[in-house]
């Protein structure tokens, strides 16, 4: 009965407004008895043909825009950054590892957000820097928000899962969201101990690719800081001879050299030491010393002497 | 409400019938034939750009200047290395470098790409064949994982290790299944078996480059007895399996001539050399630079 009652009503709404075009043959019923029952109002606005039952009139609303409606077409998922963060740098040393990213979000070459902090501790034991789009590092917060919380109903006391194990988490989902063609777009340094205690250090990135590295860095780092990173660790053997002093030191010369020269870098940023007594994060370091003074000297671009 | 959805991919012009009514609403999902009404649609479109009824669900997301918008994410990579593979009379030897590279940078120099896969427990002690992959290492270690799986539950269902020959027939299967979004990679498995698959392979960056080298050095090709006749009467050198120092010497010498010639191969040299008493691993030093 309800398809008679609407059949009914839509007889009148075409008698009353018909659409353009309409081809009497689509009408059939067209001067049809008078029906009583009231109009929604929303009748005259809708297309009644056959071929084209029940959506907003064209003339009315205009074209129908299609891109809201992409049921079979290619994926929106994330396809490029948007608000972004630079290089995430970090050290081993011989008793646990350092691990520094600067406060900024850039939006394209605007530096938009200049307080935003891109290392998030992990059960006291494990930092995770993250650069790459900020959106999906904040999913991932959450994400390991709710994995820290729902570990830590299974052991309250000691934490489960040690950087190495987290590492390896946070890979497969990476790759898993790649395969799905729906990339989390960040590049990340896992920083903490692995089963054995040993220090740890590891990357994973949008692609789910994996390596890990005395010292590692990603982005504009991994062609300005890892250098000299790697003069004072080559290998693990110097990983395990250096000082958190050292390491400390040699991470602050690299934020620095990242400063002056990575466009979309700034001059607060975050450090992180972890040791086996947990992790030690300071969220609001300032670049010291920098070296500008040379810059008056400099005239010109080639004979200008004044 | 109810929803009754037709899910097959039809090509004929789909039509959603949807229903406005005060007390339900209702919406069928059907494939419509093509039918004169619906070519019908297409002659009175109020928006003859479309071309159509006006429900074009297949319109991508377009760029600014109106052209449609590709994917711009590259799900593949190279992060570089060869790996190389000879076996002899009674042993194999899977060699690879460690270096992982993205474009000019080294991600790492010490990502080995030689791995053991089927034995008991997480440290692989008692594991009899040796892995290797070479080229988008993400997909490699996931390929590794994968193969490693199914022969620890291989050996749990039938109590038994795997067999060489077996663990290769599975691996063509696994990749098969990824024939459309393939694994990136070179796989090469080395164990010890009845049969003689190959002698040696090389694979990876540097594959051509050491590949020539291994045809002489190993099969002996195009090496002849000295003075055992002229022009195509030329006795072939006979050949015969190596020893192992000598593999090991041959391995070494191939790697440190990719080196040499490839920026995407150096940093180490990891060998597992595997006999019927187990699996060694050794690492040697190469260049850096």
């Amino acid at each position: 009965s309800s398809i008679a009652s609407f059949q009914r009503r839509q007889t009148s709404s075409d008698k009353r407004h018909e659409p353009p075009h309409s081809h009497p043959a689509n009408n059939p019923a067209q001067d049809s008895a008078v029906d009583s029952t009231p109009l929604h109002t929303l009748q005259n606005t809708m297309d009644h043909r056959p071929q084209a039952w029940g959506r907003p009139r064209d003339d009315v609303y205009g074209a129908y825009d299609a891109s809201f409606m992409n049921s079979n077409g290619p994926k929106q998922n994330t396809q490029q950054p948007i608000v972004t963060g630079t290089s995430v740098i970090a050290v081993k040393f011989k008793d646990g590892v350092v691990m520094a990213a600067d406060n900024l979000a850039s939006y394209g070459s605007l530096a938009r957000f200049t307080d935003v902090k891109r290392l998030r501790p992990f059960a006291n034991s494990s930092v995770v820097g993250f650069s790459g789009d900020v959106s999906d590092m904040q999913y991932l917060d959450r994400h390991l928000t709710d994995l820290a919380i729902s570990e830590a109903y299974d052991s309250p006391e000691q934490p489960r899962l040690s950087a190495a194990n987290l590492h390896r988490y946070l890979a497969k989902l990476l790759y898993r969201r790649r395969s799905k063609f729906d990339p989390l777009w960040n590049h990340l340094l896992v920083a903490g101990f692995d089963d054995a205690g040993e220090p740890f250090l590891a990357a994973a990135d949008l692609l789910g690719s994996t390596y890990s590295s005395p010292s590692l860095a990603t982005g504009f780092g991994s062609m300005l800081a890892q250098p000299i990173m790697r003069r004072h660790v080559p290998d693990e053997e110097a990983a395990r001879k250096l000082s958190r002093e050292q390491a400390v030191d040699i991470v602050k010369e690299c934020m620095k050299v990242l400063y002056y020269r990575d466009a979309r870098s700034l001059d607060q940023y975050s450090l992180a030491v972890v040791t086996k007594d947990g992790v030690e994060l300071k969220t609001d370091e300032k670049l010291e010393n920098q070296s500008w003074a040379f810059a008056e000297r400099i005239k010109g671009y080639g004979t200008q002497t004044v | 409400s109810s929803i009754i959805a037709d899910l097959s991919i039809s090509t004929s012009p789909a039509i959603w019938h949807q229903c406005t009514h005060p007390t339900s609403s209702t919406l069928l999902i059907t494939p419509r034939k093509p039918s004169p009404v619906a070519k019908m649609a297409a002659m009175f479109s109020q928006n003859p750009v479309m071309n159509g009824p006006n429900y074009s669900f297949s319109d991508g997301p377009k760029t600014n200047n109106g052209e449609l918008r590709e994917h711009r994410f590259n799900p593949y990579t190279d992060n570089g290395g060869s790996t190389l593979g000879i076996a002899g009379a009674d042993f194999t030897i899977m060699a690879g470098d460690t270096r992982h590279t993205s474009g000019y940078s080294i991600n790492s120099r010490m990502a080995p790409k030689v791995f053991k896969v089927g034995g008991t427990t997480a440290s692989q002690d008692d594991a009899t064949i040796v892995l290797s992959v070479c080229g988008f290492a993400a997909d490699g270690s996931a390929l590794r994982d994968q193969l490693d799986t199914i022969c620890k539950i291989y050996r749990y269902r039938h109590g038994k290790p795997m067999t060489l020959n077996a663990c290769a027939k599975r691996l063509s299967t696994i990749l098969y299944q990824k024939r459309f979004f393939p694994y990136y990679v070179t796989a090469m498995l080395g164990g010890l078996d009845d049969y003689e698959r190959e002698q040696c392979r090389a694979g990876g960056a540097a594959g051509s480059l050491i590949m020539p080298f291994l045809d002489n050095q190993v099969n002996f090709k195009n090496q002849y007895v000295p003075g055992s006749g002229t022009g195509h009467d030329l006795k072939e050198r006979e050949r015969h399996p190596l020893s192992r120092p000598q593999v090991e010497t041959i391995i070494k010498d191939a790697f440190d001539g990719a080196v040499e010639r490839h920026i995407e191969v150096g940093d180490a040299l990891q060998m597992m050399i595997i006999t019927k008493d187990g699996i060694e691993e050794s690492i040697l030093p190469m260049k850096q630079d």
